[in-house]
């Protein structure tokens, strides 16, 4: 989720800057980044269950093993 | 009247934020991030960009923390299992960096000049053609790979999340 927070403070970044810019590839590029964070966060979350069906927690400090 | 505006939803982004950040309860701090998002997507309709606006609303906060919402409750996280068990020097290095990000915003943000409201927001920006005349023509290449990407994503969670032929 903090993830989704960093995107998004780029993305508006980029937005502000399109628009003092007047140029539309700010807008383009958030459109990519939107893209890109949706995919992340479909595979993210997918491991996340894929582990919790290993383990029943997802507390990452207890995800010391390279292999179980 | 648009400063006020900007200013409520800044405010409104902001805090959000930070509610997001200390909440122990994974579904509320899901729930705040939904109203960040909100008001980022009225910040975008300020910028003029009505097409970017509804994007933000329909793919981060309708679909993204759907899908955030729906594996937390699959999980079906306790209160008592997660806590803060940061070391000292993490918590210590964590607000060291902090204090060295708020001096850096305050340097940048110092060097402020007041936009100048003679220039209004461009009346193309609000809609959707002359977008896609850039995405189309001269971002064609990045637009393709996205959707490969995506294809790659869909697999991929499909394989890790599926279910197997044992189970």
């Amino acid at each position: 989720m903090c993830i989704e927070l960093m995107l998004n403070a780029v993305n508006l970044t980029f937005m502000a800057f399109a628009g003092y810019l007047k140029d539309y590839s700010g807008q383009v590029f958030v459109f990519l980044i939107m893209a890109v964070a949706a995919a992340e966060v479909a595979v993210g979350l997918a491991i996340i269950v894929a582990i919790f069906r290993h383990k029943e927690n997802v507390n990452v400090d207890e995800m010391n093993v390279m292999k179980w | 009247m648009a400063g006020i505006i900007f200013y409520i939803l800044a405010t409104l982004a902001i805090a959000a934020a930070v509610m997001v950040i200390t909440r122990k309860n994974a579904v509320a701090a899901a729930l705040y991030l939904v109203v960040t998002m909100c008001a980022l997507a009225g910040l975008f309709i300020q910028l003029g960009s009505l097409f970017i606006a509804a994007l933000q609303i329909i793919v981060y906060a309708g679909a993204i923390m759907v899908l955030f919402l729906f594996v937390i409750m699959l999980l079906n996280l306790r209160r008592d299992e997660y806590g803060f068990d940061s070391r000292l020097f993490q918590r210590l290095f964590a607000v060291i960096l902090g204090v060295i990000l708020i001096i850096q915003l305050v340097v940048v943000t110092s060097h402020y000049q007041p936009y100048r409201e003679a220039q209004p927001i461009d009346q193309a920006m609000g809609n959707a053609a002359a977008l896609s005349k850039k995405l189309f023509m001269q971002y064609l290449y990045p637009f393709e790979i996205t959707s490969v990407l995506l294809l790659a994503a869909i697999i991929g969670a499909v394989v890790l999340a599926g279910k197997r032929n044992g189970d």
